[in-house]
């Protein structure tokens, strides 16, 4: 930026949205943990889960005046290349974020396969941990029986995994293939694609959900079977929330995209949502490779 | 909206909403780093309250004032407080305020979420304190340990989980905002190495806030599910392991230090030259150490953990990482020592205040040198020797270098000089009552007291009354802060555009007050 002749930046004037939406999120992080605190208790229906579904739908109303307000701004040329590069590098260093916090979860798998399970059978310096808590456990990964006796069955890669892998591998493709159509301005292609890209993100979600049926009817595989479900649930389901962000910016970027927003050398709300998505997708094959396969 | 910046830009008072509007709407960062340095003062208010009634309990020996459980509920929710809600937030507030006047910026990259990272912060504190309302406040220490916070939870983990995860969003959003202003809003010719030293190290510090705010975020999930949805991240039954609840929280908390600090050094290598009246002593090599510093601290996690039982091989891998770290400090004391010799120093509060931090957080430093050590580490371990070290390092090292920054900026923010008699009695009252708070604490830990109990066994008496009287004293001289604050707002000397005659950077080239909107056409540097 230090070479280019410097540009008037826009400092926007003031914004109701920014307090809309701490007031929603207290009202969700409130609302969740009233509501969370009473799983199990004998007091339920107090108005927790009340306070939480009011705070979604002001988070709601937030996102979409506060990105209105973006758009008609970014319309009436108030940004600069300037702003574009801030936002860029705000969207990289946030994708960076969510990076990180996979890695907590994809960690805790690492630790549990690596360490916490075959020490729990006795491995390394840990004998008697193994003798004295639990003499009858055996490592093994997937752990399918638990040190205190719980049993499940362990999700193959064949079938439902792998044809999403398929699904969300192509429409990375797809994804990349709208792009380059948006680049040269050729608008059918652009929008051919990028609906294609969201069927395909539609149909992971859907067979997502069929996985998790059959892993909760007929597998006995849930949420607390231990590390393994633990682990399997808590990644596939953060990725599969990920998957449905992404998708509702798809959409958003689609439905802008009909109304003829976007220009080959102005759209950041595009990349945006295309980086996000490829993200969506790299953190996927590592699930496939560390959850299903190995 | 209608409003374009260049018409703002060459009318000191350009459009500015009135009464709490202003302060809700506003995205001027100069507005927000104010709430951000209020709000962390009463937090800091607010926690150190809790900290008099921690010492007044321990004054004596046997259970005097609260019940053990509403004693562990203090210890952690001061914990908690001064970490989220004091220290980072006055950072964050020296940066909003500092960071766009130093670089020659017209503002953060990124306005409205500037705003928003901060509102979050009074709303996550409200969930935070009415957990004491709402069947007793998070009792398992600022550290959450699983089983304390899962097992054997008193019931508060959920409202602790959902308040951490909004202040995660709004350090986040906060960090993200510092590293793209810093990255794409400097004046022409400021290159990276030409930044004033806070604004490197605040950079630096952003980039620990996105890389483990977000791990923290994750951690406090997984102990969500294990505590309500039945989870076995930390339920060895399971498969699980409580000690790996340790190594992802610390894989936090090491960063989560530094985080705490190195925008400290930034602050005392701005003031040390100014009153030193010389060029800050090796600029680059203090931004060499300063990444140094921030790359070490993430391969050091578990020097928090030497006791709780690793491989051999992971206590000395751990234990020589930390030591390591002791290099790249040691070059910047030694840098600050080296911009001081010779140079013609005068004592304003600032400069006290600057002396103060780099020989006591030097001490503190020192201390975690002998924590660092895995063998003597097992006598140390959860004694009063750790809460004497840390608090050399947070309130002689942070809170210090916040004063200095406070006095030093002082009459720039508000356009007056502060009474330097006040001053100067706030810093020398909290200078000896500090000391004989902490420094006794020491003696304790190495004679075995351990941390977070309310009673001990009487030989620990006397020190202990000392330690409260210290206590006491340092909580008091804090308010004396607040008057030298008020009495700055509303009136005073007219302070000069640059009142301190050796301080450099471009926020001296702006008159006092700073005026709403500065640099909307960027300054020239060279």
């Amino acid at each position: 930026m230090t070479t280019k002749e410097y540009e008037s930046y826009y400092v926007p004037a003031d914004s109701q949205w920014p307090i809309i939406g701490a007031l929603a999120l207290f009202c969700i992080a409130f609302g969740a943990g009233g509501f969370v605190s009473q799983i199990g208790a004998e007091t339920e229906g107090s108005g927790w889960g009340y306070l939480l579904m009011t705070g979604i739908a002001i988070v709601i109303y937030m996102i979409v005046g506060w990105i209105a307000n973006v758009i008609s701004e970014s319309m009436s040329g108030l940004y600069s290349e300037q702003m574009s590069a801030s936002f860029r590098q705000g969207m990289s260093w946030f994708i960076f974020s969510e990076v990180m916090f996979f890695c907590a979860f994809f960690g805790a798998l690492f630790y549990a396969r690596v360490l916490s399970v075959p020490w729990l059978a006795g491995d390394g310096a840990n004998v008697m941990t193994g003798a004295v808590l639990w003499p009858e456990f055996q490592a093994a990964w997937p752990l399918i029986k638990t040190p205190a006796g719980g049993e499940t069955q362990a999700m193959g890669w064949f079938g439902l995994p792998l044809l999403n892998t398929v699904l969300l591998l192509t429409s990375s493709v797809t994804a990349h293939f709208a792009h380059l159509a948006l680049l040269k301005n050729d608008r059918t292609k652009l929008k051919l694609f990028l609906g294609i890209t969201i069927i395909l993100g539609i149909s992971f979600m859907f067979f997502q959900v069929e996985e998790y049926i059959e892993a909760y009817q007929h597998m006995n595989l849930r949420l607390d079977s231990g590390i393994y479900g633990s682990t399997f649930f808590m990644l596939t389901g953060f990725h599969g929330m990920h998957v449905t962000l992404g998708t509702v910016m798809l959409i958003v970027v689609f439905m802008r995209v009909l109304k003829g927003h976007f220009t080959p050398t102005d759209h950041f709300g595009f990349e945006a949502a295309s980086w996000y998505w490829h993200f969506v997708d790299v953190v996927w094959v590592l699930l496939f490779l560390f959850v299903y396969i190995l | 909206m209608t409003t374009s910046t260049t018409d703002m830009a060459h009318d000191d008072h350009g459009y500015m909403a009135t009464g709490i509007k202003r302060w809700l709407f506003t995205t001027n960062h100069k507005d927000i780093g104010t709430m951000y340095l209020w709000f962390a003062f009463i937090m800091f208010l607010t926690g150190g309250s809790m900290a008099m009634v921690i010492r007044a309990e321990l004054f004596q020996p046997g259970l005097q004032i609260v019940n053990p459980d509403f004693f562990n509920q203090l210890t952690t929710v001061h914990g908690l407080i001064m970490v989220f809600g004091a220290i980072m937030p006055a950072f964050t507030g020296l940066a909003n305020w500092m960071i766009p006047m130093m670089i020659g910026a017209p503002d953060m990259a990124l306005p409205r979420l500037n705003n928003w990272s901060f509102w979050i912060l009074p709303f996550a504190f409200t969930i935070l304190l009415s957990s004491f309302f709402l069947g007793g406040a998070p009792n398992f220490g600022w550290t959450f340990y699983a089983p304390l916070s899962t097992t054997y939870s008193n019931g508060s983990t959920a409202f602790f989980v959902f308040a951490v995860h909004i202040m995660g969003i709004s350090s986040i959003m906060g960090a993200i905002n510092v590293i793209v202003t810093i990255m794409n809003l400097r004046a022409p010719g400021m290159t990276y190495m030409k930044m004033p030293l806070f604004v490197w190290t605040f950079f630096i510090t952003a980039y620990l806030l996105i890389a483990v705010m977000p791990v923290l975020a994750g951690v406090v999930t997984m102990l969500l599910t294990d505590t309500y949805f039945g989870t076995s991240f930390f339920d060895a039954s399971g498969g699980g392991d409580p000690v790996m609840f340790q190594h992802i929280f610390w894989f936090f908390g090491h960063p989560e230090v530094y985080i705490m600090i190195l925008p400290a050094f930034g602050i005392v290598s701005t003031t040390i030259p100014t009153f030193s009246r010389k060029k800050l002593f090796g600029y680059s090599s203090m931004v060499y150490a300063t990444s140094s510093i921030a790359f070490l601290s993430f391969i050091v996690w578990a020097h928090h953990m030497f006791t709780t039982g690793m491989p051999l091989i992971g206590e000395l891998f751990f234990m020589y990482c930390t030591l390591l770290i002791a290099v790249p400090t040691g070059v910047k004391v030694f840098n600050w020592m080296a911009t001081m010799w010779r140079g013609s120093i005068s004592f304003e509060v600032p400069m006290m205040f600057s002396i103060a931090f780099v020989i006591l957080f030097t001490i503190g430093g020192f201390s975690g040198l002998m924590l660092a050590m895995a063998p003597v580490d097992f006598q140390y371990h959860d004694t009063y020797f750790v809460v004497a070290h840390f608090h050399y390092v947070l309130v002689t090292g942070s809170l210090f270098s916040i004063y200095a920054a406070a006095y030093y900026w002082l009459p720039k923010w508000t356009g007056h000089m502060f009474n330097e008699t006040l001053a100067k009695a706030h810093f020398w009252c909290s200078l000896i009552s500090v000391n004989l708070l902490f420094f006794p604490m020491h003696f304790l830990g190495l004679a075995g007291m351990p941390r977070r109990i309310p009673d001990y066994a009487l030989q620990f008496a006397d020190f202990n009354m000392w330690v409260s009287i210290g206590g006491f004293a340092f909580g008091l001289s804090q308010l004396i802060f607040l008057a030298v604050v008020i009495k700055c707002i509303r009136g005073g000397e007219k302070a000069p555009a640059k009142p301190w005659d050796g301080a450099e950077g471009l926020e001296w080239t702006v008159p006092s007050p700073a005026p709403y909107h500065t640099f909307s056409t960027p300054p020239k540097i060279d």
